[in-house]
Order: C-alpha cells, then sequence, then structure tokens
C-alpha cells in the first residue's frame, strides 16, 4: 500500500468532528468514490472521532489517501491516549455502550468500512483505524 | 452560524438544516426546538434535512428525541428530504430512525403533518395503523 497524501487533525472539540467529516470528504472525492461510498466513509469517520472525544479525552486522527495496485482508497487512524478498552469484542456489539448512547458508532463504522481494526488496551489508549476502497 | 433558525408558519414549526452541524449545535436545536413547541403551541414540526451530507448516530438520535419530545407535547414530528446516500448510510450504520415520521419533501411533508394532525382533532376518523 502506497500513501499518497496524509493529513494529521486535532479532534478535541465538537468541531473538530466537523473538520475530520470535511477533509475525509475531500480525499474520498479525490479518490474517485461515488456519493454513497463518500457517505459512508464520512459517516464512519464521525463515528470514531466522537468517539475518540467521548471516551479517548481527545486525541488526533490521521487521514490518508493510499493506493494499493490500481485501487484507490482512504485509510482514517484515530488514536488517543484515553483509557483503553477492556473488552474490544463487546464494544464492537450492536448496542453495547457505556455512555448512553446508542452503541452504533463502532459497530455501525465496521460494518461502513472495507478494512477495520481496534488497538487498545486498558490505559493504553485506543486506536482504531479503516480503510474503505473504490 | 452558531443557532439555526427555527421558523413558525401557522401552527407549525419549520426547521432547515443548512449546516454541517457540530453536536453542542444539534443539542442546542433540540432545545430550542423542544422549547418553542411549547411557547409557540405548534402542532407540527417539520425538518428539512435536504442540505445534510451525512446523519450519523447522534443527528440520527436528536432526531428521535425531537419526535419523541413533539409527541408528549402533543405536536407530530416529519422530517423531510433525506438524501438517498444518507438513507442508504444509515441502514448499514443500523440506525432505525423509529418513531421518526419521513416526507420526501416540503410539501408532501405538509401534508403529511396535515393528516397526522386532522387524524388526531377527528377521533372517529382515525384509522388503525
Ligand atoms: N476511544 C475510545 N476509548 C475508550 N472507550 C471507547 C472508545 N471508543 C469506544 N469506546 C467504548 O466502546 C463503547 C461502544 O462505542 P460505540 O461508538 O459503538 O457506542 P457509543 O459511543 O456508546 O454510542 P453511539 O456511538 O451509538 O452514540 C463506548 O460506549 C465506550 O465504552
Ligand atoms: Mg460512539
Amino acid at each position: 500500500m502506497i500513501v499518497e497524501k496524509s493529513e494529521t487533525l486535532p479532534v478535541r472539540v465538537s468541531e473538530d468532528v466537523v473538520r475530520v467529516r470535511q477533509l475525509v470528504r475531500v480525499h474520498a472525492v479525490k479518490a474517485g468514490f461515488s456519493l454513497v461510498d463518500q457517505t459512508k466513509i464520512v459517516t464512519a469517520a464521525s463515528e470514531i472521532a466522537r468517539n475518540t472525544i467521548d471516551y479517548g479525552g481527545g486525541g488526533e486522527a490521521r487521514i490518508e489517501s493510499v493506493t494499493l495496485g490500481i485501487r484507490k482508497g482512504v485509510r482514517l487512524t484515530f488514536s488517543d491516549k484515553g483509557p483503553g478498552i477492556e473488552d474490544i469484542e463487546r464494544a464492537l456489539r450492536d448496542g453495547y455502550t457505556t455512555g448512553g448512547g446508542l452503541g452504533l458508532g463502532l459497530s455501525g463504522a465496521k460494518r461502513l468500512s472495507n478494512e477495520f481494526d481496534i488497538q487498545s488496551a486498558p490505559g493504553q489508549g485506543t486506536t482504531v483505524s479503516l480503510a474503505r476502497w473504490k | 452560524m452558531d443557532q439555526i433558525p427555527i421558523l413558525k408558519i401557522g401552527d407549525c414549526l419549520l426547521v432547515s438544516i443548512q449546516v454541517d452541524m457540530h453536536d453542542r449545535l444539534a443539542l442546542q436545536l433540540q432545545d430550542d426546538l423542544t422549547n418553542k413547541i411549547v411557547t409557540s403551541r405548534a402542532r407540527g414540526v417539520m425538518i428539512d434535512i435536504s442540505a445534510l451530507e451525512i446523519v450519523d448516530s447522534f443527528i440520527g438520535r436528536m432526531l428521535n428525541n425531537i419526535a419523541a419530545m413533539s409527541k408528549v407535547l402533543d405536536a407530530v414530528t416529519v422530517v423531510v428530504g433525506m438524501r438517498p446516500a444518507v438513507a442508504i448510510t444509515l441502514v448499514e450504520l443500523g440506525l432505525a430512525l423509529t418513531g421518526v415520521r419521513t416526507a420526501l419533501n416540503v410539501d408532501k411533508g405538509l401534508e403529511l403533518i396535515r393528516h397526522l394532525i386532522d387524524d388526531e382533532q377527528d377521533p372517529d376518523d382515525r384509522r388503525e395503523e
């Protein structure tokens, strides 16, 4: 996988989530995504960025335009130094929430992505990466 | 812009969301609408989301909340103009907008609101759904 362009944004306040959505959109348009595919990755980004603030205490988002052979894609990496996730499998379950949400953010973002990965442990912070291909 | 305007037309409130809302703005809109339903004694609320490029779980929850709140306050809420790409994405996200009535556009939305209000005012006329 070749990284054509990489940009990093802070994810600390709710306005940052809007900025992340907008920059992800720019990358998705450049990669030639259809409107539906743009909408999917922007929505996934919004969910994970909000988690970074709400549960991770803030962090950052890396937004990358990538190519694999002739395929173009967008890869997103959200990282925080918050409390981490004790049971990742449980956090990924539809409806599981510790914050009074709908518990759809992680599971939904996973469904909206082609690749999805969570690295997290208690006290170690959380890194969520996802990618979608054209 | 840091407030979403709410228009009153007859006994209806109309909100057209024209900006990419951050979460605090969405919460404020939810509060403002609830207050306005009470002070204006509105019977219908129409929320136009045709300019929204995404609806994520937070905005979805806001729409659900507004619909539930308006119900308690004896008003009906109709969401209009959801883009097809947004609807497709919502389904995959797993968000069911249960309790939120939707219509294709503002015209159809007004029609639906009238219909729902009239149904309530004339119990004999009410059909089982
Ligand atoms: N960055 C993070 N750091 C620590 N815990 C997290 C993080 N992201 C998610 N979690 C945990 O995973 C749970 C599930 O997250 P998910 O986004 O699926 O649901 P939610 O945020 O609770 O609700 P929703 O996103 O539907 O509003 C959260 O309630 C939280 O306990
Ligand atoms: Mg979430």
